[in-house]
């Protein structure tokens, strides 16, 4: 038998067209999560309504939202310059809790230390954390898939090490819980809207993601590197860029930026450090892959799938209540914007052909 | 004399729950090689054992009927093994990426269909009569070796006979052969007359099918509810676990077990409440979470020690599109 559709190389697609992948990812996940939706009696309409009213209903709710948008930002950026460079980067998870590990210990000393040089100190150690665990994968420049492997597995080891480190020596004596001591109140990201959990952290993501990414990957020449390999390696290569070197940058750059969500929700929200700091199974790293690509690739567009992805992540608990459809929509949400938004890459580079 | 049994027994007690908690990483690990094995990283084996664990179990449940729950479960794993095969065979780039995508949806359509069937009662935890164990005439009377290989499920003896007919595969047949020339050169395999995009094919959806069944183990034998988080990780686990086998079936097997071996020790030293051992004179403190990271430790050593000598298939993660 053969297979009646054959491929071919299409022109690149419009600068307008890439830069709408997001809107078509999220069009298609709507329109196909309408089917589960349907499935559990519910309307698809009202469904996704209740969802943004819950997620954005009064200000405690939006607060909220960006409570939740901060960490996603940054392992979506981590994500999108790791493989803007082709490092795959699927452990921005594990990153997290070594930011998060990091960030702690010195969030939980120090407490004479003024805070505008504790919370530097702290956001430093964590981002070093966070590269010091993406460094493993700098493996691929001798092995393929070692990127890949090596950061999944660091992953499971690092939740397992701060599982260790909670429950063993940076035990709170105080207290029953699986949990640290807290961090002295130098290091706490202060809140900036009262009566919400909005923190410092937030803003950090942001000038982060616009303002250090951006500029990053568009003024500077490691960025210009980044997006020479991206679009053609035996170029970038031809044209004198060391592979190596680019990805042992990129590595720690975008480490760095996991590493930073992990002092995030140990200094804004949790206070101590937990096992738990990011949802199970489907954790802040894994759904920072799925904004980065809807993304892209690019910072400006993580920020709104951020944003988007904590919506539908926070409203959909509203929605399950009011609606009686399953909390579980917003993974299947999750993987489909991923799918979806690999397909349209996909279609964009390649024309169908019917062969006859 | 009696002391002497205890120890006897205990290790028995402890050989056979290494093999039976191994099965289920047994099955995910064969599935997880032959598709590597053709080139294919498949990222999405921890969602197909969600969903096979989720479809044995409600089709089990509705039926009263364990082999309908298999029956359901190996249909779960050819569906999605063609939806698979087609996006990592056709379009192959960003395999690895894919694979998550596969992963995320997986999980969440698994638990979303199990919200709807058990409708919001998330308090009451339904249950099944799980599988048993079936013990072999004559052969379990063996002494030591007896209740250590022949009181286990039908799941285990099918999955180390699949281990030991994928071994020959591999090694003697013209199959195998085909397979492992698609892994590592797909051009040679197509200059050579091989149908590579059938080949990945097979090998993806033969893959999935065994990842369902891994994941079914789970909810059928040795547990009897479709528990949160039932899967665990074992789908990471044997992604590890090929690895480590270095992509040579007898060597996953072995790994597979030795995991099941690493987890049961586990288990046991926590419920024991141990964490001191007495090595030469010194009291060591290991703690259970360092087995618990051993796999994927042991993952990254491996590739570091071996990053030259490692048998992994040449055109792992490169799409192979026969136009360009």
């Amino acid at each position: 038998m053969k297979f009646p559709f054959r491929l071919e190389k299409a022109p690149p697609p419009s600068m307008l067209r890439r830069a709408l992948l997001p809107v078509r990812a999220l069009v298609a996940t709507f329109l196909a999560g309408a089917i589960p939706v349907m499935a559990a009696g519910a309307n698809p309409l009202q469904a996704y309504y209740t969802m943004g009213v819950g997620a954005l209903g009064d200000m405690i709710a939006i607060a909220e939202v960006f409570v939740r948008a901060a960490p996603l930002m940054l392992t979506g950026l981590a994500i999108s310059i790791a493989f803007r460079a082709k490092f795959w980067n699927i452990g921005a998870e594990g990153q997290l809790y070594a930011g998060a590990i990091l960030g702690t210990l010195i969030a939980i000393n120090f407490p004479e230390l003024p805070p505008w040089i504790h919370i530097p100190f702290m956001i430093a150690a964590g981002m070093l954390g966070g590269a010091l665990c993406a460094l493993p994968g700098i493996l691929k420049i001798k092995l393929k898939i070692g990127d890949v492997v090596t950061t999944l597995m660091l992953n499971f080891i690092m939740v397992i090490f701060t599982s260790y480190l909670v429950q063993n020596v940076l035990k709170d004596p105080f207290t029953r819980w699986p949990q640290s001591p807290p961090i002295t109140d130098t290091a706490t990201y202060p809140i900036l809207i009262p009566f919400t959990r909005f923190h410092l952290g937030i803003v950090i993501a942001l000038f982060a993601a616009l303002v250090v990414g951006y500029g990053l990957i568009e003024y500077t020449a490691l960025g210009y590197e980044i997006k020479a390999v991206g679009s053609n390696e035996v170029a970038a290569r031809l044209a004198g860029i060391n592979p190596t070197a680019l990805t042992i940058k990129t590595a720690i750059i975008s480490g760095s930026f996991a590493g930073l969500a992990g002092v995030g929700e140990v200094a804004g929200i949790r206070h101590h450090l937990i096992a738990t700091l990011s949802p199970v199974p489907i954790g802040y790293g894994l759904t920072g892959v799925v904004i980065a690509v809807m993304s892209g690739l690019s910072p400006l567009w993580v920020v709104v799938v951020a944003f988007l992805f904590s919506i539908i992540i926070n409203g959909s608990q509203t929605m399950s209540r009011l609606t009686g459809v399953p909390i579980f929509l917003s993974e299947i949400f999750q993987g489909l914007a991923l799918g979806f938004s690999l397909l349209f890459l996909f279609l964009d580079m390649y024309r169908i052909r019917r062969v006859r | 004399m009696q002391a002497e049994l205890l120890g006897l027994g205990f290790v028995i007690a402890m050989a056979a729950a290494s093999i039976r908690i191994a099965t289920s990483l047994m099955y995910a690990t064969l599935g997880e090689m032959i598709t590597e094995r053709s080139g294919i990283l498949n990222l999405g084996i921890e969602g197909v054992m969600i969903l096979g664990a989720m479809t044995a179990f409600i089709t089990t449940y509705a039926t009263h009927s364990l082999e309908l729950g298999v029956l359901a479960t190996i249909l779960a794993g050819l569906a999605e093994g063609v939806v698979m095969s087609f996006v990592y065979g056709r379009i192959g780039s960003n395999q690895h990426v894919w694979g998550v995508a596969f992963t995320i949806a997986n999980f969440g359509l698994a638990y979303y269909i199990y919200r709807l069937y058990f409708g919001g009662t998330a308090g009451i935890m339904s249950t099944i009569i799980p599988y048993s164990p079936v013990r072999i005439p004559l052969l379990a009377d063996i002494p030591v070796l007896g209740p250590i290989l022949f009181e286990q499920y039908a799941y285990t003896y099918v999955a180390i006979i699949l281990f030991v007919i994928f071994a020959f595969v591999f090694k003697y047949t013209i199959w195998g052969l085909i397979i492992t020339v698609v892994g590592d050169n797909p051009m040679a395999a197509d200059t050579a007359g091989i149908n590579v995009y059938r080949t990945r094919y097979i090998a993806v959806t033969l893959g999935a099918i065994f990842m369902a069944l891994g994941g079914s183990f789970l909810s059928i034998a040795q547990f009897n509810a479709f528990l949160f988080e039932i899967v665990a990780g074992r789908g990471w686990i044997a992604i590890a676990l090929v690895t480590i086998g270095n992509w040579k079936p007898m060597r996953c097997l072995l790994a597979a077990i030795l995991f099941g071996f690493i987890d049961a020790l586990q288990l046991r030293l926590q419920a024991l409440g141990i964490s001191q051992f007495t090595l030469a004179g010194t009291a060591i403190t290991i703690p259970f979470q360092l087995f618990l990271a051993l796999p994927y430790i042991l993952t990254i050593v491996f590739l570091l020690m071996s990053s030259r000598t490692a048998d992994y298939p040449t055109a792992l993660l490169t799409p192979y599109r026969r136009e360009e």
